[in-house]
């Protein structure tokens, strides 16, 4: 299997949040902080690699009419799993980012990858798909979060860029999250648009 | 049963604490079935019946969970009532009442999958609301989905002859509309009913 390509395609050409436009929630939701959407980015590559693997694994088993179902007891699992383990280890995330870890059972993104790849291929491709799209999900996430902080509180990560009294705190808040996802959404359409010119 | 709390509990999921626009649960169907008013209808009643019924269902399989000592199941366990409801109320309309079915169509199954609807039962538990608040709060966030999305498909519906720049047609112009209307339900932040 090319990891290469799937990587390119995770990341650049069939991006779950940019291009495929899954998993919106999320993305609004908990982009307030740098620390909580590295928190969510690393929940979701986890569960959906391990979600792939195991649907991979059954694709023969799982009788059609009932996948869906079985898909999600498979995905609500693992989300019960990296949910404990967060609230174990990491207790600080658990607590910002609140619902959202449940809710990932229900981010199409988990599910939309289920159907469309591991239900059709072999384990090891399963296995890299939902690396790729993880760390695709994970990164668009890391984007909206540094525009987000920077703007909302003049900080990333903690580390102040410039005074607090500058920051608009707006963007923090629900507004700051559409309006810099459609900016962002906006900036690689362009960007798409450019490069097909170009060729 | 303190009515006072029930308005409250309705009033905070209606305006101040929409679904949508504020606690972003619900976005996929939001911005998909947006595109014209009359499935925005559709797609808002269908959310109102099931977030209803999910919250009164989910109530007494909470309560059994707790003393079972199995809390810790309770994702996995909504998950399943929420879609085996979905699935049961798609046969009932088949069958009872087909006009409304075909209405509805395509937006039922998609219910399952619309965090509107785990997200509900999940803070009826975080609240520790009891079963009538639960099925107050259930009923009233889908009416504020039904809100926030019959507003967005109307102003989706004028935005199909304006002009954006290129780079902002489709999607990400639609996402800027949310943002403004999100501006404009923070006016309703604070809004309290004693």
């Amino acid at each position: 299997m090319n990891f290469g390509k799937q990587l390119k395609e995770g990341i650049i050409t069939n991006n779950p949040v940019l291009v495929q436009l899954l998993g919106l929630c999320s993305t609004l939701a908990i982009t307030t902080s740098v620390s909580n959407g590295l928190g969510m980015g690393v929940a979701v590559l986890i569960v959906l690699t391990c979600s792939n693997v195991v649907i991979s694994l059954l694709r023969k088993v799982i009788p059609d009419q009932i996948r869906i179902a079985a898909y999600i007891v498979v995905i609500a699992g693992f989300v019960t799993m990296v949910d404990l383990l967060l609230q174990a280890y990491l207790p600080e995330i658990a607590e910002s980012l609140g619902i959202f870890i449940p809710l990932i059972v229900v981010n199409c993104i988990v599910l939309g990858r289920a159907e469309a790849f591991a239900s059709k291929h072999g384990i090891l491709a399963s296995a890299v798909d939902g690396i790729c799209q993880g760390i695709g999900y994970t990164l668009v996430l890391l984007v909206i979060c540094v525009i987000r902080e920077l703007l909302g509180t003049g900080a990333v990560n903690g580390v102040q860029i410039f005074p607090a009294q500058y920051a608009a705190m707006m963007m923090t808040l629900p507004v700051g999250g559409f309006l810099t996802l459609g900016a962002v959404i906006a900036a690689v359409q362009w960007a798409q648009r450019k490069s097909k010119g170009g060729k | 049963m303190d009515i006072t709390k029930l308005l409250s509990i309705s009033l905070g999921a209606i305006l101040v604490n929409n679904f949508i626009l504020v606690q972003f649960l619900g976005i996929c169907p939001f911005m998909g079935v947006s595109k014209k008013t009359d499935t925005a209808i559709g797609m808002g009643f269908a959310v109102i019946f099931v977030m209803g019924l999910a919250s009164a269902l989910c109530y007494p399989v909470n309560v059994l969970l707790v003393k079972l000592d199995l809390a810790y199941m309770q994702t996995v366990a909504f998950i399943l009532v929420i879609a085996a409801l979905v699935q049961f109320i798609e046969m009932f309309l088949k069958k009872s009442i087909p006009t409304l079915y075909e209405a509805l169509g395509v937006y039922l199954p998609l219910i399952t999958t619309n965090c509107a609807v785990l997200g509900v039962v999940q803070l009826n538990v975080q609240n520790g609301y009891n079963f009538i608040e639960s099925v107050v709060y259930g009923v009233t966030g889908g009416v504020g989905f039904l809100v926030a999305i019959v507003l967005f498909a109307s102003i989706r519906e004028r935005l199909e002859f304006s002009e954006p720049p290129k780079a902002f047609e489709g999607f990400p112009i639609a996402m800027i509309t949310a943002g403004l209307m999100a501006l404009c339900f923070m006016g309703f932040s604070g809004l309290q009913v004693w």
